[in-house]
């Protein structure tokens, strides 16, 4: 028996397919409640969910991998629903990703050549990693420049999915001084729909979240003003932490290992970009709902906003923005007059992001 | 077949690499490794605060996803003679420690394992069969002929539906695999199993470090303060009032599933990973005799029982084999000018004095200088440069680094548990201890160390519940915090046992800042170029030799290259030191 015969027998629907493994309707339909849940939606959308899914041939996921370290990749083998054997082996037909694929080389290329033959208009390319633009040597997969490769496979994809904050924004490679003129997906594509999926990386159930919301519904969620989807970073970290009680206290860890940390005090003080951030990290957690930088004792870095690397230190206290409070540096070490002076601040610019569909960044702080 | 084989993108690795190979026939006569990516990180580190270092340094890999941001941390405690407390040097190991483990599973199963598994055979295995052989194996309570029958049932039905995804054009059916249908769906069973497993596992660094990937740390000890009372009584108006349990992750719970992880972790394996990497080597005895290479190995040392300035006190030793001679350990220091240094002959980028010198890393340079094709291209120029990574070297002599290499040491110098561990597998087996030197002697010492170091987990982690039921509750020394009180300059080297090999972070602070960061990484050792005296590196010497029976399926070069765990994303480092630009 060879596989290759097999894929010219016939093609089973998502539902069929479910049937076979062993999972009945009823299951089916627990999958489908628990995905509606997770994006957020009304029970009445579950019904909804599951006629889409029976339906549909698993689509075609390419998966290109740039200037990048895996993270990402890593962080999408620990999502908990969908889990990755349910997404590819289910959900998604993941016919190119490096990291996962049994065939190298050729055999490889050749893999990626027919998805996009078979699925022409259809498939889904997702990128982890910038690309350089500052020489094409700078990256090349089969001795082609990553730019041609992202080019070539974009050209009939349905849309684009950037995962992470390299591919979304250009991360780390493009830090300064960006030695190799490294660039988002969005700067290089423009015909293409490009939904970004920050963080560094992102969190595990929100990449296989926008997938699940892209099959379910045939569409892609709905995006802020930075291509990322509201569902997912649509309030910033501050505004959901556990620990934003003792923020508006004014009680703050001064140190890593104080009795204020040990009891889960706020860490404005030490560094803590929660304020500024807009990532499910509070909500959703990390790992199957264990924890989240913040619980663990270590403040936010910023790692899902543009820019975060050059937005300066990662235990450098917020400064309050000159514009439009006022309030100056003096803020951060005031306790109490800090923490309302930021509460104020926060909801003020929080109901300007939302108005607007923007969020704040590092980067209009630091103006 | 052509006279050059060429096989890029090599899959079921972390990042970009490119093998090419000088055909006789069907025999590998010369192979040339290439890292076909580059960032440039190290100048992406300097100039800014070196407690901020760690952050970057470990986005240089997200598989070893701890190593590279622990090796920063250590080498600016390091450059600050900066000492953590017990509890911190407790939590780093059972991190490490917890990364080795998942790493080696995770690459066993859904890196390596289709390099020997036929996903194809396991369709005709009978579920019946596959259960009696499993349970012949190992305790491992999924073993039923209904759970293998439901697991080929899935594939079946994945199959059936056309659509084969990241099975798709494999080599299935090549002559090369030779398990029977039975360990093939004992196999795939297992794959999936292990991806399972895996997400539960890293719980242990989401406890002690928010998130994995890229778990959290801090130069000084750790970020996780430790939520528990011991001295608490319950009684009257404790602690618990306004935070206090759950105030963070490391509280009572936390600890608690802290030690179902490891269970979890020791379960695995011992009932999945171990007795199925014996089982598969068993049916590929020829892999024991092939593909090793250089014969000199090298180890950093990990795991302080005390600080990391007390390599007496490590788990696993410091030290150089030459030759396959395991009566003889060299010594090896870090900072010794003429032993690790790193050279660019074959490798795209510029040396201020030179291009054919080596330079030590705190005199290392990285400037960039692609002259390779321009792309598109078919072939490397292999006389000229050819790759995006360095060539290390100590001593002169091109090295290996990782779990053979650990295993290796761990046995010359005597180590018990290891003596009884590798001569278990090889009498199970039946191999002589030169099968060690090879492809699956390399892939079976991963395993090896995954057990020892599970063992050491337990220890460590009844050690800080004694500190914590002890009053000690230190998880962070304020002391070197703050930059005010650093010295103008200094320079310091952090060091690990990464689940790759010997890594190292040489950094070098002036006024508070970065000045100058350079990485050696195990990759590097592993996957780089020749050197200026033509001297192969680790890949380059493990792969010549090899028959490979069909250049379109080129199994056999898959099977050695993956037995390393390439980690090309972290070879190809890089760091600019000042002046050199």
């Amino acid at each position: 028996m060879d596989l290759l015969e097999y894929r010219a027998t016939r093609t089973k629907t998502v539902g069929e397919a479910l049937e076979q493994h062993g999972i009945d309707r009823r299951d089916f339909l627990k999958l489908c409640a628990a995905m509606a849940t997770l994006l957020a939606l009304p029970a009445s959308a579950a019904e909804q969910l599951a006629v889409a899914l029976a339906k549909a041939r698993r689509p075609s996921v390419i998966w290109l991998s740039f200037q990048e370290c895996t993270g990402c990749t890593e962080s999408l083998t620990r999502s908990h629903s969908p889990s990755l054997e349910s997404l590819i082996f289910d959900m998604i037909s993941l016919d190119y990703h490096h990291t996962l694929q049994a065939a190298s080389g050729e055999a490889a290329e050749a893999a990626r050549e027919a998805a996009m033959k078979e699925n022409a208009g259809k498939y889904l390319v997702a990128v982890d990693g910038s690309v350089p633009m500052g020489n094409p040597g700078y990256s090349t997969i089969a001795g082609v420049a990553n730019i041609d490769v992202l080019r070539e496979t974009a050209k009939d994809a349905a849309a684009i999915l950037a995962v992470g904050t390299c591919a979304a924004y250009g991360g780390l490679p493009a830090a300064q001084p960006n030695p190799t003129g490294a660039v988002a997906i969005s700067e290089l594509i423009k015909d293409k729909p490009v939904v970004n999926i920050p963080g560094c990386p992102p969190i595990p159930t929100v990449i296989t979240g926008v997938i699940a919301h892209y099959l379910a519904f045939g569409a892609l969620p709905e995006l802020d003003a930075l291509g990322r989807p509201k569902a997912f970073y649509g309030e910033t970290i501050h505004d959901r932490c556990y620990r934003r009680p003792f923020y508006d206290q004014g009680k703050f860890a001064e140190t890593f290992d104080d009795e204020g940390a040990r009891r889960g005090w706020c860490l404005f003080k030490l560094g803590c970009k929660g304020p500024v951030t807009y990532n499910a990290c509070a909500t959703m957690k990390w790992n199957g709902g264990v924890s989240f930088p913040i619980q663990s004792g270590h403040g936010c870095i910023g790692c899902s906003e543009p820019n975060f690397w050059d937005a300066g230190g990662f235990y450098e206290a917020l400064s309050m923005p000159a514009h439009p409070l006022k309030v100056g540096a003096a803020a951060a070490a005031a306790g109490v007059a800090a923490g309302a002076a930021v509460t104020f601040f926060n909801r003020k610019k929080k109901g300007a992001a939302k108005a607007g569909h923007e969020t704040t960044t590092l980067e209009d702080l630091e103006r | 077949m052509s006279d050059r084989l060429v096989i890029d993108p090599i899959t079921r690795i972390e990042g970009h690499l490119r093998i090419e190979a000088r055909m006789a026939g069907n025999v590998i006569e010369e192979a040339y490794s290439s890292g076909t990516m580059v960032r440039g990180l190290e100048l992406i580190l300097r100039d800014r605060d070196p407690r901020d270092a760690w952050a970057i340094a470990q986005r240089i890999c997200g598989v070893c996803t701890l190593v590279h941001g622990l090796a920063s941390v250590r080498a600016v405690e390091d450059a600050l003679k900066y000492p953590i407390p017990p509890n911190a040097q407790l939590i780093r190991n059972l991190m490490i420690a917890a990364q080795y483990v998942h790493d080696h599973v995770m690459h066993f199963y859904h890196l390596h394992a289709l390099d020997w598994v036929d996903i194809t055979s396991a369709l005709k295995a009978d579920p019946k069969a596959t259960s009696t052989l499993a349970q012949s194996l190992s305790n491992y309570a999924k073993s039923s002929p209904g759970y293998f029958a439901d697991v080929q049932k899935r594939l079946k039905g994945f199959v059936d539906a056309g659509q084969l995804g990241i099975f798709g054009k494999g080599y299935w059916g090549h002559p090369a695999y030779r398990l029977p249908p039975e360990a093939n769906l004992m196999a795939v069973a297992h794959y999936l199993e292990a991806i399972a497993w895996q997400r539960d596992a890293v719980a242990l660094h989401a406890i002690f470090g928010g998130k994995n990937p890229h778990p959290m740390l801090v130069v000084g000890g750790v970020p996780v303060a430790i939520s528990i009372w011991p001295e608490h009584q319950g009684q009257g108006k404790g602690p618990h009032f306004r935070g206090g349990q759950s105030g963070t992750a490391l509280d009572v719970t936390g600890l608690a599933r802290i030690q179902e992880v490891i269970r979890s972790i020791r379960d695995f394996v011992d009932q999945v990973y171990l007795p199925d990497t014996l089982a598969i080597a068993g049916f590929y005895k020829d892999w024991f005799k092939q593909g090793e290479g250089l014969g000199n190995f090298m180890t950093y040392g990990e795991f302080p029982a005390k600080g990391m300035d007390d390599p007496a006190s490590f788990m696993i030793p410091r030290g150089a084999i030459l030759n396959r001679d395991l009566s003889h350990i060299e010594e090896v220091d870090l900072n010794a000018e003429g032993e690790i240094e790193e050279f660019v002959s074959h490798s795209w980028y510029d040396y201020s004095a030179g291009r054919e010198r080596g330079l030590h890393p705190y005199q290392g340079e990285t400037k960039l200088n692609y002259t390779g094709p321009k792309p598109p291209y078919e072939q490397l120029e292999v006389e000229k440069a050819y790759s995006w990574l360095k060539s290390p070297r100590w001593k002169g002599k091109a090295m290996e680094v990782g779990p053979l290499a650990r295993v290796l040491m761990l046995y010359a110098k005597g180590h018990e548990q290891t003596k009884e561990l590798v001569g278990m597998a090889l009498k199970k087996l039946d191999l002589p201890v030169a099968a060690l030197y090879s492809t699956l002697g390399r892939t079976a010492a991963r395993t090896l160390e995954s057990r020892i170091v599970v063992d050491a987990m337990q220890g460590w982690y009844d050690q800080l519940v004694a500190n914590i039921k002890a009053g000690d509750v230190d998880t962070f020394n304020e002391a070197l915090w703050e930059p005010s009180t650093w010295p103008k300059r200094c320079q310091g080297v952090g060091f690990m046992e990464a689940p790759r090999g010997g890594l190292g972070h040489w950094i070098v602070i002036e006024n508070g800042k970065t000045a100058n960061y350079q990485a050696v990484v195990p990759s590097t050792w592993n996957a780089g170029p020749r050197d200026g005296l033509g001297q192969a590196g680790a890949y380059e010497a493990a792969l010549k030799g090899h028959a490979v029976h069909d250049g379109k399926q080129p199994l056999e070069v898959l099977r050695t290259i993956h037995s390393f765990d390439p980690c090309i994303a972290c070879a190809v480092h890089v760091v600019e030191l000042p002046g050199s630009d």
